[in-house]
């Protein structure tokens, strides 16, 4: 393009002197070669646009395309995990170094699909669309890098999420033969439904060196505080339905319990506050008269009464969140969307990223012993802190639980905050909903403080050209005691400063300075005000109806006891 | 000449095309290349993650029931109990390894086992047993007991120390009340002996929870043990030194970035770090000093850099360096935790933690990336570039941040001891604890008790972090202490003065007289509701249900003030301001009486003042709650005995919280009348005995507070054109010039 411009502006200086005919031929020549410019022009700034474009339409990549490993039946298996792992003894912190962003570098994987000697994958169901989601927005991420040798934290692209579609033995081998595996260090598997029957275990089974967990469901006994990291279970209504934000405020009903596979025992147990408190309890369960699938899962019924889910969340205070077989249950994702405050029944359950969120501010987390209690124990909490916590709820759930990229990218944000913890996060950051972001007040001198006296003041006065009253203030000033630096800022560059000591003295200084009189001063201020209000996008400013004055201030008292005798005689 | 210039024409357009055929030459084969290799594969390794457009399978099918087996399977109370058993030991948890139905009965209460006969106890473990005594949670009735705490010296479990106390093993397990260690907790500060200092006590815990200083993350039961800090023995019992900050400098930068000065170990365990500090000593802002002179045969060990390193140890002073540096490296030493670590929290110098695996003292409540850089010993050599690339604002906090957890948690060993039972509290209460916002903010956990509201909103603390108001109305207390005769009797005008006021929403009458309540009749027409409360004797707030109070200031009144409404709308209006404060007119000061050693009460008019009294003030009824719940029985049942000093009582708790003075606003002052008047009033104000209880009640309390709280002022609040020269009809609260 430059060279365009370059040759149009010689070109028609030197044509009046020509033939005409030859004219004719140069500018036709000159045409050729604008055209053939801008003809490269666009293909040099559009080559990228239409490269996408083509991949777009030519080779949509398909999961089919990915290349086939086969297993063979003595690959080495994984150590199962150490429970003592820590960042300083099972991480590799060389790889992440140091670096001015303080942001970890992330490797992903490309898809490969392991098969075993007979050919039968791994995984019933391979990538999964949540996973697929996942890395996705992992890679659209500050955090992703497609270059392994940069990388601090590699994420295999073998999907664990569910460890029922997962063949156990299988899928630790195929781990150990990623080619950056090394003992599993800085590797990252993300799973949300971990163990199996009879037991389900609260952490992945699947061998896997030291590798970091990011799991749904930890229980206290599995979690390996500061290393892995406890992630909610997503649930799949999320894409599917959105529930607008409700005002936070009292419903209709007071707790809702919507979870279908609740334990006898449990469903029993709330059967008998539902009897003894009536209809401030709403308990829903499976509609018998639906197939499973899809459908079934966005109904609830009592009593023949079909209702819609998560839609009847809105309508109640208090959501149970119940453990099942597993600690972590989906549900907490649909109750938080609701804004529903969870009541938490899931000993020594770790709850979702509770290493940042401060769930208390959200929650009720009742001991499961106590389910009986529950009706008494939520009464007790006052309506604000209910409002308040419906609101921080619905807050979590956009924030951290809305969707799989928000959930991997605040995973990859907590273990950012490990590796570089002086630039990690802060309370506020992670648990302010941005309603009180906006609203709160910080004060960059927080701690009540009340300075000595000893070390004095600094005065620093500011003037334009008039020098007399300059000297005024000057000479008032420095008689003050606890004056230790007197500093003149002299805003005219046409006129150089007083130089010397002239004379401190101002025989007839007039002490008021017409410009706070002058009207037009005034609207210019208002405007100031408003501009500045618009970009704070608030009033920052606040009205009192007090003044500070001397304790003895204009007292019916011997002035000459006072401390501050002559303020208000000015 | 004109085929010059055509030659010349011709070879720029030539050039031109050739530069044409360059530019799209390169350009075509590079973009057909790699379409090319794309479209044959659609598939490359080293590119990024290609976003699958296939419709994939969900990761949880819709029909995946979680539950029919789990259904079918054991009962979850039979789960829990299996649980219960098989998690002991190293796996404890407050689920497996504490019996929280001992806390449901009687609250949160604590035993202390009574000393044996012939056991020595170190200074230390003395100042931590007597603060638990002198605690609210203790109680002499072990059948109440919810922790157990044992009266055997633990703190120091070193077997070459001579603390260490023989037969620990036997002496524990012939205990009557020790159940396996079930809800005892045990203290330590140190373990294990050279060469490699283990964790282990040298005696079998069994269920007991520890309260242990140097713990490391993987030896740490998380929410079942409590790491604490190692504190010296001189450490005070309580009250204990505030942090060195006096005021904020900025930018906050000091003589040094970074200092250390310490002992190293040449070899052994934890010598790794500490013999890798010169590395980055640079003997300008960078001052990392090791000394290897320490312990008997140090020459036996002795490294070709010892006496160099000995030679620069000297030229420093470590309180000077202390002082004046923005960042205190604080490694490990032979255990993880050392004492630098509380030395550079109270000089305001933000510690640079290099020790790997330490659990930070109370980790569990503590967010300490707002008051410490946690560097990694791995990367030693970074830490320089990684200090200095911390933005000064950030300094301005952390180091801010240091003096309030040194003084919220740390100062003293009262305040260790308080802080490590404030946490099992709150496990125990669960669904009543603190959030990390409590913790984490003034005036700390200590000081905000859970048990009053769980809403954050209730307390007078967080308005302003968590960007709302104090609710816009009051409840007036008002104290009657003389019989009502006819309708001039001041607490009548009291009464119609404060319910005319705009912000007023009930008014409590507190009747503390011999004489019975007058008739209905008797009393004026509010527009308010009036509650009266009538009392045996002694009527105080601490005794009236905080149900009653539903507004969240309080405003009390002596039937004896003398008040307008325009006075109490006024001083409700500064409160909204200050609303974690003291807001009223009668001030009083105290002074420190060098004859006599002792704290003296003054009432006389001078030109500060550090309460204000509560005869006529507002303040926050959180203070009600913290009054009852938080001071010792001794000095309330002190305070009820006097029927003296409940106002500075309160002045001294509200000072401890805040740090800051009350605020006194304007107030009509009769010069003539308080220098000879009081006489002339039949007042208590009057009685010598009365002033001298006083003067004994600030010595009492502030020797339980360990320090004096209180803080004086110069400054009063006055309305806004209050006594200018300007028209009165202009002045809001022209009223209270009036007077």
């Amino acid at each position: 393009m430059y060279a365009t411009g370059k040759y149009s502006s010689r070109g028609p200086a030197l044509i009046p002197r020509m033939k005409t005919k030859h004219r004719i031929y140069y500018i036709t020549l000159f045409s050729v070669v604008l055209l053939g410019l801008i003809a490269t022009g666009m293909f040099q700034f559009w080559p990228h646009s239409i490269e996408s474009a083509a991949d777009w339409s030519l080779d949509k990549r398909s999961v089919h395309d990915a290349p086939l490993v086969r297993l063979p039946v003595s690959s080495p298996i994984p150590e199962r995990g150490d429970l003592g792992c820590r960042m300083h003894t099972c991480f590799d912190v060389y790889r992440c170094g140091y670096n001015p962003k303080n942001r970890i570098k992330v490797y992903i994987y490309p898809l490969q699909k392991f098969v075993d000697e007979l050919g039968v994958p791994i995984s019933s169901t391979g990538l999964s669309r949540e996973y697929n989601d996942l890395l996705s927005a992992i890679s659209d991420s500050d955090f992703y890098t497609d270059d392994v040798t940069r990388a601090c934290l590699f994420i295999p692209s073998i999907d664990v999420l569910n460890q029922n579609s997962l063949r156990i033995r299988e899928t630790a081998q195929a781990l150990a033969m990623l080619p950056r595996w090394d003992k599993g260090m800085n590797h990252l598997l993300f799973n949300m439904l971990p163990g199996g029957p009879p037991d389900y275990n609260t952490a992945l089974d699947v061998p896997r060196d030291r590798a970091l967990l990011a799991g749904g469901g930890f229980s206290t006994w599995t979690y390996r505080q500061g290393y892995d990291v406890s992630i909610p279970v997503y649930s799949p209504l999320s894409a599917d339905v959105e529930l607008p934000e409700r005002q936070p405020g009292p419903r209709r009903y007071f707790i809702l319990s919507s979870q279908t596979a609740i334990h006898r025992e449990y469903r029993a147990e709330l059967e008998r506050l539902k009897e003894e408190n009536g209809e401030a309890l709403l308990l829903l369960d499976k509609c018998s008269n639906l197939s499973q699938g899809a459908a079934a899962a966005r109904k609830r019924c009592y009593k023949g009464q079909v209702y819609d889910y998560p839609q009847i969340l809105q309508e109640s205070s208090f959501c149970v969140v119940l453990r099942g077989a597993r600690l972590g249950q989906a549900a907490l994702s649909d109750v938080l969307q609701a804004g529903c405050v969870p009541v938490i029944l899931a000993d020594s359950y770790i709850l979702p990223f509770s290493e940042v969120l401060d769930w208390k501010r959200a929650s009720v987390v009742i001991p499961e012993e106590k389910l009986s209690e529950m009706y008494t124990i939520l009464k007790s909490i006052p309506h604000r802190q209910v409002e308040e916590m419906q609101r921080q709820a619905r807050w979590f759930w956009e924030a951290y639980f809305s969707s799989m990229k928000a959930i991997g990218v605040t995973t990859l944000q907590i273990i950012n905050d490990r590796i570089y913890p002086y630039a990690a996060r802060t309370y506020e950051q992670w648990n302010n909903p941005p309603v009180v972001k906006w609203s709160s007040v910080n004060s960059p001198l927080f701690l009540p403080l009340i300075p000595p006296r000893a070390p004095g003041f600094t005065a620093v006065v500011l003037t334009y050209d008039r020098v007399e009253s300059l000297f005024r203030v000057i000479t008032e000033i420095s008689k003050v005691p606890s004056l230790a630096k007197l500093l003149v800022v002299w805003n005219n560059q046409n006129k150089s400063p007083p130089e010397g000591e002239k004379k401190f003295k101002c025989p007839e200084c007039t002490a008021i300075d017409g410009l706070s009189l002058d009207q037009t001063h005034m609207v210019e201020r208002s405007e100031c005000i408003n501009k500045f209000a618009s970009v704070f996008g608030t009033m920052p400013l606040k009205v009192v109806e007090h003044r500070a004055d001397p304790v003895l201030y204009k007292d019916d008292f011997p002035e000459k006891l006072k401390s501050f005798p002559n303020i208000g005689s000015l | 000449m004109q085929a010059k210039k055509r030659y010349l024409i011709l070879l720029s357009a030539g050039a031109c095309l050739v530069l044409l055929s360059y530019l799209g030459g390169v350009q075509l084969p590079a973009a057909s290349r790699s379409r090319h290799d794309r479209s044959r594969n659609g598939y490359r390794p080293d590119q990024p993650w290609p976003h699958f457009s296939d419709p994939l399978h969900l990761f949880l099918p819709w029909d995946e029931t979680d539950t029919e087996e789990y259904n079918l399977h054991i009962s979850p109370r039979q789960k829990r109990d299996v649980n219960t058993s098989v998690y002991k030991g190293k796996r404890c948890r407050m689920d497996s390894c504490f019996d929280f139905s001992l806390c449901h009965k009687n609250g949160f209460k604590v035993y202390v086992y009574p000393q044996q006969k012939g056991e020595k106890i170190s200074e230390s473990y003395q100042n931590i047993l007597s603060t638990i005594e002198g605690s609210r949670f203790y109680t002499s009735d072990p059948g109440q007991a919810c922790l157990f705490v044992l009266s055997l010296d633990t703190l120091d479990r070193d077997q070459l120390s001579p603390q260490y106390v023989h037969n620990l093993k036997t002496k524990v397990q012939n205990l009557p009340l020790w159940n396996d260690g079930r809800n005892h907790l045990i203290f330590n500060l140190y373990s294990g002996t050279w060469p490699d200092y283990t964790e282990d006590l040298g005696f079998d815990i069994g269920q007991a929870m520890l309260a242990k200083a140097s713990i490391s993350t993987e030896n740490f039961r998380r929410n079942f043990d409590v790491s604490i800090p190692l504190f010296s023995k001189e450490h005070p019992r309580t009250g204990g030194e505030r942090g060195y900050l006096k005021y904020n400098s900025i930018p906050p930068f000091r003589k040094y970035m970074l200092v250390f000065k310490g002992k190293r170990y040449l070899t052994g365990i934890g010598s790794d770090t500490r013999n890798a500090l010169h590395h980055v000593h640079n003997a300008e802002d960078v001052v990392l000093l090791t000394t290897c002179k320490h312990g008997k045969d140090w020459q036996k060990h002795k490294d070709a850099r010892c006496d160099k390193d000995n030679a620069e140890y000297d030229k420093y002073d470590y309180k000077e360096m202390l002082h004046n540096s923005t960042f205190c490296l604080v490694p490990r030493g032979r255990r993880l935790g050392s004492f630098r670590f509380l030395e550079a929290l109270q000089a305001a110098c933000v510690p640079v933690m290099l020790s790997n695996g330490w659990e930070l003292p109370f980790s569990e409540i503590i967010d300490w990336n707002t008051a410490a850089v946690i560097g990694d010993e791995r990367l030693l050599l970074q830490i320089p570039t990684t200090v200095r690339s911390i933005h000064q604002d950030k300094i301005l906090s952390l180091r801010q941040q240091t003096q309030f957890l040194w003084e919220a948690y740390f100062s003293s060993v009262e305040k260790i001891v308080l802080t490590t039972l404030e946490i099992i509290q709150d496990r125990v209460l669960e669904h009543g604890s603190r959030s990390s916002l409590m913790w984490n903010s003034h005036p700390g956990g200590l000081f905000a008790l859970p048990q009053y509201s769980g809403y954050l909103g209730d307390f007078p603390f967080y308005y302003a972090t968590l960007g709302i108001k104090p609710y816009p109305k009051f409840t007036a207390v008002i104290h009657a202490v003389s019989p009502l005769v006819s309708q001039s009797q001041p607490i009548l005008k009291l009464l119609v003065a404060v319910a005319k006021s705009q912000y007023c929403a009930q008014i409590i009458v507190l009747w503390n007289c011999d004489k019975p309540l007058p008739a209905k009749h008797r009393w004026p027409a509010t527009s308010v509701p009036v509650i009266v409360i009538e009392g045996e004797n002694k009527v105080s707030l601490d005794t009236t249900p905080l149900r009653i109070f539903p507004n969240l200031a309080t405003l009390e009144l002596m039937s004896k003030s003398f008040c307008l409404s325009v006075q109490v709308d006024f001083a409700f209006t500064v409160w909204q301001s200050f609303p974690e404060r003291i807001v009223g007119y009668p001030a009083r000061s105290h002074f420190w009486d060098s004859n006599k050693e002792r704290w003296g009460y003054t009432s006389k008019w001078t030109n500060d003042y550090s309460m204000v009294l509560t005869g006529a003030a507002i303040y926050h009824r959180y203070y009600h709650h913290l009054y009852t719940n938080y001071l010792p029985t001794s000095l309330k049942s002190m305070v009820d005995q006097l029927a003296n000093c409940e106002d500075i009582l309160m002045n001294f708790l509200v000072s401890a919280v805040t740090k800051l003075p009350p605020i006194k606003v304007t107030q009509k002052k009769q010069y003539k009348e308080t220098m000879m008047g009081q006489s002339s009033r039949a007042s208590r104000w009057a009685d010598p005995d009365h002033f001298a209880q006083r003067q004994t009640c600030m010595n009492k309390f502030a020797s339980w507070f360990g320090a004096m709280p209180l803080v004086h002022s110069q400054m009063r609040l006055d309305p806004v054109l209050f006594k200018d020269q300007v028209s009165i009809l202009r002045k809001k609260y022209r009223d209270i010039e009036r007077l």
